[in-house]
C-alpha cells in the first residue's frame, strides 16, 4: 500500500514559492507597522509560518483517503465548535468568533473551511462523476450551507463567503449539467436581491460597507474611509513605489490596518505596480502548479480536494486585491500567506499539506 | 475501507481543470488591469490626494501693528492667544462630531453648524475658525481629543488689547472678523472669510498697514491629525506700528472730564490738524469685540438711546447754537456790514413780524460787546442784513456742510441751509423769516463737533483751516497717504481771506467770553484763553434747562489758546447739557492740562537745551550722612549746606534716561497712562 511514499515526491517548487510569497510577507508586516501600535508583528507571523510549515509536513504524512474517512466526525465536530461560539465565545468588535482553550484562542470558523473541503470533496467523489441529481445538489447546498449559517450568526459574513467557492467549485467539478446552473444562478441573483431589499438579515452598516467601494467619496469620512484610503495608497504608488518604509499612506496610519486586510494596499504603495504584479504572478503560479497536482492525482476524491483549495485561495485573493483597488467591498477577508494572522497562516498551510499529501501518493495504486 | 475511493478509477475532467485555469488566469488579468489603471494611468492623481492627506496648512497669523500716542505711549497693544480652527482637508464628515466640539469648546451647536454652512463655499485647505481666545480648559479639552477630533487645530495669535473703559474707544476703533458683505465690496478683494479687519476708527482706515501680512507652514500630519513634521515655513510679516497724534494725558483729561454725560470732546492742533483728543460718550469697550461679541451685549450697544458706538465728535448733527455767531461776525465784518452796526436788545426784536427772545435786556450793543455776551438780538438783526445766501457762502467756506476729510471712517457733513439748498430739498423758496434763527445757530443748520472746531479755530487762525487727522502722515508709504486722501475727501486744507480787522475782532471777543462774558467763569489767570459758549435748543423741545433731560438745550462750547494763531483749539458738545458755560469748564480743564504740561516740559532744562550746549545749574546740597553712624535727630542740625554751580550736558543725560536702565521710580510709573499700569494679569 505505502510503496514509493517518500519526500521526494513532496512538491518542493511549489514549498519554494509559497516561502517566498511568506518572505515577502514578513517584510512587508515589518514595513507597515513600524510606526504603529503593531510594530513587530512581523516576528510574530514569522511564528505562524514556522508553525503552519510544521503543520502542513505533519498533515502531509497522514493519508489523505484516512482524512477523508474522518471528514464526517470532524464535519459534526466543526457544527459543535460553531454552536459553542455562539455559546461561550469572546466578543470582539461586536461579534463573537473567538473561542479560549486554555490560554490559547482560535477562530473555529477557520479551520471549518479545511474540513468543508474535505467533506464537499468525499461527497462528490461519493457520487462518482455521474449526472447530479436535484436532490444530489441540494444535499450539497445543505452540507456547505449549515455551517455557512453558524458563521454568519456569528457575524462573520467575510469568512462564511468563503466557504461559497467550495460548494461552486465541488458541483462544477462533480458533474453538474448546464440547465441545473442557470436555475441556481437565478435563484442564487433572486435570493441575493431578496435578502438585500428584506432589511433583515443585512445590518445597515455590513450593507453601507458592501456598497461604498461602488463610490466611497459619497462618505469618505465613514463607510468610505477605508476604500478610499486603499485606492490613494495603491495609487500613489505609481510604477516602482515609493520604497520600503516609504509609503506616506502606511507610514502615516492612513491606511487602514496595513499589516492584515489592506497588506496588498501597503505593498502596492511601497513597491509599485512592479512589485504587486510579482506578488500576483506568484500568486498564478502557485494556483496554477496546484491544478497541475490536481490533474495528476490519483482519484477523484484527491483532485476535488485539491480543487477545492484552489478555489478557495482563488476566491480569497481575487476578493482582498479586489477590495484593495476598488473593485470589490469592504468584507474583511484576509490575503493567504500575506496578510498577518496566526489562523489564516494556519489554515493555508494545512491546506497545502493536504494538497501535497495527494500530490506524494499520486504513485500509489 | 477509504480504498474503496481509488478503486472507481474516475479522474478529474480535464476539459473543466483547463477551465478553471483559464477562469485563474482571466482573473488575474482583471486584477492585472485594475493595478494598472490606478498605478500608472492614476498614479499622479492619487499622488496629489496622498499629499493632500497628509500635508496640512497651518496659518501663522500676523501680529497687528501697536498704536502708540504722539510721545510713543503705547494705546494698544496685542496679547498672546490661542484660537481654535476646524480643518476640512481631512475627508472626514466632522457633522457627527459637532455636537461633541460645542460641548467641549462651550459654543452654541446651531452657531457652530451656522459657521460651518458659511464657509461652505470655500477653498477646502482653508481653516474655519471656531472659537477665539480659548481658556485653557478648552485647550486641554482639544490635546485630549486628538484621536477622536482631528479635525481641530489651535493656532497661537497675537489678539488685540485695548484700554480699558472705552478710552479713546471711538477714535481707535476694534477689529472683527470681516463680514460677508465687506467680501462683496472692492476694497476688501484680498480679505478672505475668517480674517480679522479693522471695523471703526483707526482700526478700519489703517487696516492695511496694521494687519501685516499672515504667514503659513505646511505641516506632516498622520491620520490623527498629530504633526510629524514640518515641510516649510513661511513667517508672518507683522503690521506696522503707527503713532497716534493723540496726547495720552489731554485725552484722558478729557475722558474724565466729560464723565457720565452724552457728549463729545476734541482737542485739535488748528496749526497742523493734528486732533490731541477725541472723546466721545458714552463709550464701549472695544475688547468684547476682539473676541467674537455676543448677541445680547451688541443688541444692546446697538438699541441704546445714547448711540455708544456712535463717534459723536464727528458724526453727531446738531444745531451749533451761538457758536455759530462766530461764523456770523465773520461772516458780517468781511461784508462790511457789522462793524458800525448798533443794536438796542430789549431782550429780544421783532423781525419779520415776530417776537424773537433774547435772554437779557443788553442794552446798546456794538459787536465787540455782542460776542462774549452772546447777544441773540444783535445777530438777529445781523442775520436779517446778511440774508441767508450770504451766511450759507460763508459757513460753506469755513467747511460747514462738508465733510473735514478727517482719517476716520463715516464722518457726517452736517446741514447748512440756503435758497439753494431749500430749493433742493422741499421744493419751495426759502422763507426769509428763518434766517433770523440760522442767525443764532438754530433752525436747520446742523454742524458736527470736527466741523466747528475747524471752522472756529480756522477763524482764529487767521482763515486758515487744515484738514484734521488722527494718524501723522510721515509715517504712511506715499501711496498709502494718497490713498487716505483720496478715500476721504472733504474740505481738507484750505485757505479763507479774512481782513484784519475781522480776525482781530472776533479773537478779541472770543477773549472777552472767556474773561467777562458768557464763560467768565472759565477764565484761567495767565493764560490767553478765548472761546465761545452755545446753548442749542432741541428741536420740539422747551427751554427747561434741566440737565439732561431730554428737552434741555444740548451745550457747546469751542474754545482756544492762545487768542490768535492757537496752539489748540477744543470743542466739547454735552447733549442736553444745558447752558454752554458748563462745557466751557470741561474745556477750562483741558487747556489747565495742555498749559501745566507745555510748561513743565518747557523748563526742563533737558529737553530745552540744545544736544551740544552744556547747560549751566545752580544748586544746593548738604553731605549725605555717614555710613557708619547711627542717624538721630542731632544728625540734621549738623548738617553743612553747599552751594555752587555746575554745568549739565544734556546730550549725555538724555541718554541716559533714554537706555532707562534704572529702575522707573513710582512716581514715574504713575504718571504713564493707564495702560501700562492695567497689563493682563
Amino acid at each position: 500500500m505505502r510503496r514509493f511514499l517518500s519526500f521526494r515526491d513532496f512538491d518542493w517548487g511549489l514549498l519554494l514559492l509559497v516561502l517566498v510569497l511568506c518572505t515577502v510577507s514578513v517584510l512587508e508586516i515589518y514595513s507597515a507597522t513600524l510606526h504603529t501600535k503593531y510594530v513587530g508583528f512581523h516576528t510574530k507571523q514569522l511564528l505562524y509560518i514556522s508553525a503552519g510549515v510544521v503543520a502542513m509536513f505533519i498533515i502531509s504524512k497522514v493519508d489523505y483517503h484516512r482524512l477523508l474517512d474522518w471528514a464526517p466526525w470532524a464535519y459534526g465536530a466543526c457544527l459543535l465548535s460553531l454552536i459553542a461560539v455562539r455559546l461561550v465565545g469572546h466578543k470582539v468588535l461586536g461579534a463573537r468568533r473567538w473561542i479560549s482553550i486554555g490560554s490559547m484562542q482560535f477562530q473555529p470558523s477557520e479551520w471549518v473551511k479545511l474540513v468543508l473541503i474535505l467533506a464537499v470533496a468525499r461527497y462528490f467523489a461519493n457520487l462518482g462523476g455521474k449526472q447530479l441529481e436535484w436532490r444530489d445538489v441540494f444535499k450539497a447546498f445543505a452540507l456547505v450551507g449549515l455551517p455557512m449559517v453558524l458563521v454568519l450568526l456569528q457575524p462573520d459574513m467575510g469568512t462564511a463567503l468563503t466557504y461559497s467557492p467550495i460548494l461552486i467549485a465541488g458541483l462544477f467539478l462533480g458533474g453538474i449539467n448546464i440547465k441545473q446552473a442557470l436555475i441556481l444562478s437565478t435563484a442564487g441573483i433572486l435570493l441575493v436581491v431578496g435578502v438585500w431589499n428584506s432589511g433583515k438579515v443585512l445590518k445597515p452598516y455590513q450593507k453601507a460597507r458592501l456598497t461604498s467601494f461602488i463610490n466611497p467619496d459619497n462618505d469618505p469620512k465613514g463607510s468610505g474611509y477605508q476604500i478610499r484610503q486603499s485606492l490613494i495608497a495603491v495609487g500613489s504608488g505609481g510604477i516602482w513605489g515609493k520604497g520600503a518604509e516609504k509609503g506616506t499612506q502606511t507610514q502615516g496610519d492612513f491606511l487602514p490596518i496595513p499589516h492584515a486586510d489592506f497588506i496588498f494596499a501597503a505593498l502596492s504603495e511601497e513597491h509599485g505596480f512592479v512589485g504587486a504584479v510579482f506578488v500576483l504572478l506568484l500568486y498564478f503560479f502557485i494556483l496554477m502548479r496546484l491544478i497541475q497536482n490536481a490533474q495528476t492525482a490519483a482519484d477523484l476524491p484527491g483532485s476535488l480536494i485539491i480543487m477545492g483549495i484552489v478555489a478557495v485561495l482563488t476566491f480569497q485573493i481575487a476578493v482582498n486585491v479586489g477590495m484593495v483597488i476598488g473593485f470589490m467591498p469592504v468584507t474583511g477577508i484576509p490575503l493567504p500567506l500575506l496578510s498577518y494572522g496566526g489562523s489564516s497562516v494556519l489554515f493555508t498551510f494545512l491546506a497545502l499539506g493536504v494538497a501535497m499529501n495527494v500530490r506524494m501518493r499520486r504513485f500509489v495504486n | 475501507m477509504y480504498s474503496d475511493f481509488g478503486n472507481r478509477g474516475e479522474k478529474l475532467s480535464t476539459v473543466k481543470s483547463t477551465v478553471v485555469q483559464y477562469g485563474i488566469l482571466l482573473m488575474m488579468l482583471a486584477l492585472a488591469a485594475g493595478l494598472w489603471r490606478l498605478q500608472v494611468l492614476g498614479a499622479d492623481n492619487f499622488r496629489s490626494l496622498a499629499e493632500q492627506n497628509r500635508i496640512r496648512k497651518v496659518p501663522i497669523l500676523a501680529a497687528r501693528g501697536k498704536l502708540f500716542d504722539r510721545e510713543d505711549r503705547l494705546v494698544v497693544d496685542n496679547y498672546p492667544s490661542v484660537s481654535c480652527f476646524l480643518m476640512r482637508e481631512q475627508n472626514r464628515n466632522v457633522d457627527a462630531d459637532l455636537p461633541l466640539i460645542a460641548q467641549g469648546l462651550h459654543v452654541d451647536l446651531e452657531q457652530l453648524r451656522a459657521t460651518l454652512r458659511h464657509y461652505r463655499a470655500a477653498p477646502g485647505y482653508q481653516p474655519i475658525p471656531i472659537k477665539q481666545d480659548i481658556t485653557a480648559d478648552e485647550q486641554a479639552f482639544i490635546e485630549a481629543h486628538r484621536n477622536e477630533l482631528p479635525e481641530l487645530e489651535t493656532i497661537d495669535e497675537e489678539r488685540r488689547l485695548y484700554p480699558r473703559d472705552g478710552f479713546a474707544a471711538h477714535l481707535i476703533g476694534y477689529v472683527g472678523e470681516v463680514s460677508e458683505e465687506d467680501l462683496n465690496q472692492s476694497r476688501y478683494a484680498a480679505y478672505q472669510p475668517g480674517d480679522v479687519v479693522g471695523k471703526a476708527g483707526v482700526e478700519e482706515t489703517y487696516d492695511e498697514l496694521l494687519r501685516g501680512q499672515d504667514g503659513s507652514r505646511d505641516v506632516i500630519v498622520d491620520s490623527h491629525g498629530r504633526e510629524v513634521g514640518y515641510l516649510r515655513t513661511q513667517h508672518a510679516i507683522p503690521g506696522q506700528d503707527l503713532k497716534l497724534t493723540i496726547d495720552i494725558d489731554l485725552q484722558r483729561t478729557a475722558e474724565v472730564a466729560l464723565g457720565d454725560a452724552s457728549g463729545a470732546v476734541i482737542a485739535i492742533d488748528p496749526r497742523n490738524g493734528e486732533i490731541l483728543a477725541m472723546v466721545s460718550h458714552p463709550s464701549y469697550d472695544p475688547n468684547a469685540f476682539a473676541v467674537r461679541i455676543n448677541r445680547t451685549d451688541w443688541n444692546r450697544l446697538i438699541t441704546d438711546p445714547r448711540h455708544p458706538l456712535m463717534n459723536k465728535a464727528i458724526q453727531d448733527q446738531l444745531a451749533p447754537g451761538s457758536t455759530f455767531k462766530i461764523i456770523m461776525s465773520a461772516a458780517g465784518l468781511q461784508e462790511g456790514v457789522a462793524q458800525d452796526m448798533r443794536v438796542n436788545c430789549v431782550g429780544g426784536g421783532s423781525f419779520y413780524g415776530r417776537f424773537f427772545h433774547c435772554d437779557k435786556h443788553h442794552g446798546v450793543l456794538s459787536i465787540q460787546q455782542a460776542i462774549p455776551l452772546s447777544c441773540d438780538t444783535f445777530f438777529y438783526a445781523l442775520a436779517q442784513k446778511l440774508g441767508i445766501d450770504t451766511i450759507a457762502r460763508y459757513a460753506t467756506a469755513l467747511g460747514l456742510s462738508q465733510k473735514t476729510g478727517i482719517d476716520l471712517p463715516n464722518e457726517m457733513s452736517g446741514i447748512m441751509p440756503s435758497t439753494q439748498w431749500e430749493m433742493k430739498n422741499y421744493h419751495q423758496r426759502y422763507y426769509p423769516g428763518n434766517t433770523i434763527s440760522v442767525g443764532i445757530g438754530q433752525g436747520e443748520t446742523q454742524v458736527t463737533p470736527i466741523q466747528l472746531v475747524r471752522a472756529l479755530s480756522g477763524i482764529a487762525s487767521n482763515g486758515h483751516l487744515v484738514r484734521p487727522h488722527v494718524v501723522a502722515a510721515d509715517q504712511l508709504p506715499a501711496q498709502f497717504r494718497q490713498a487716505v486722501l483720496d478715500s476721504f475727501p472733504g474740505s481738507g486744507d484750505k485757505s479763507v481771506t479774512l481782513s484784519e480787522d475781522t480776525w482781530m475782532t472776533i479773537t478779541d471777543g472770543m477773549a472777552a467770553a472767556t474773561t467777562t462774558g458768557t464763560a467768565a467763569a472759565s477764565h484761567i489767570d495767565g493764560v490767553d484763553f478765548a472761546g465761545k459758549t452755545g446753548t442749542a435748543q432741541v428741536v420740539g423741545g422747551g427751554d427747561t434747562h434741566v440737565k439732561g433731560g431730554a428737552r434741555t438745550p444740548n451745550s457747546w462750547f469751542v474754545g482756544m489758546v492762545p487768542r490768535r494763531n492757537p496752539e489748540i483749539a477744543i470743542v466739547v458738545l454735552q447733549e442736553h447739557g444745558d447752558w454752554g458755560s458748563l462745557s466751557a469748564h470741561i474745556a477750562q480743564a483741558m487747556v489747565t492740562e495742555y498749559v501745566n504740561k507745555k510748561r513743565q516740559q518747557d523748563h526742563n532744562i533737558l529737553d530745552r537745551a540744545s544736544v551740544s550746549k552744556p547747560v549751566e545749574v545752580g544748586a544746593i546740597w548738604s553731605d549725605p550722612p555717614p555710613v557708619d553712624r547711627k542717624r538721630h535727630p542731632a544728625a540734621d542740625q549738623a548738617e553743612v549746606l553747599h552751594g555752587g554751580h555746575f554745568f549739565v550736558d544734556p546730550g549725555q543725560a538724555k541718554k541716559a534716561v533714554a537706555t532707562g536702565l534704572a529702575p522707573l521710580p513710582a512716581w514715574f510709573t504713575a504718571s504713564l497712562p493707564l495702560r501700562r499700569q492695567e497689563r493682563l494679569p
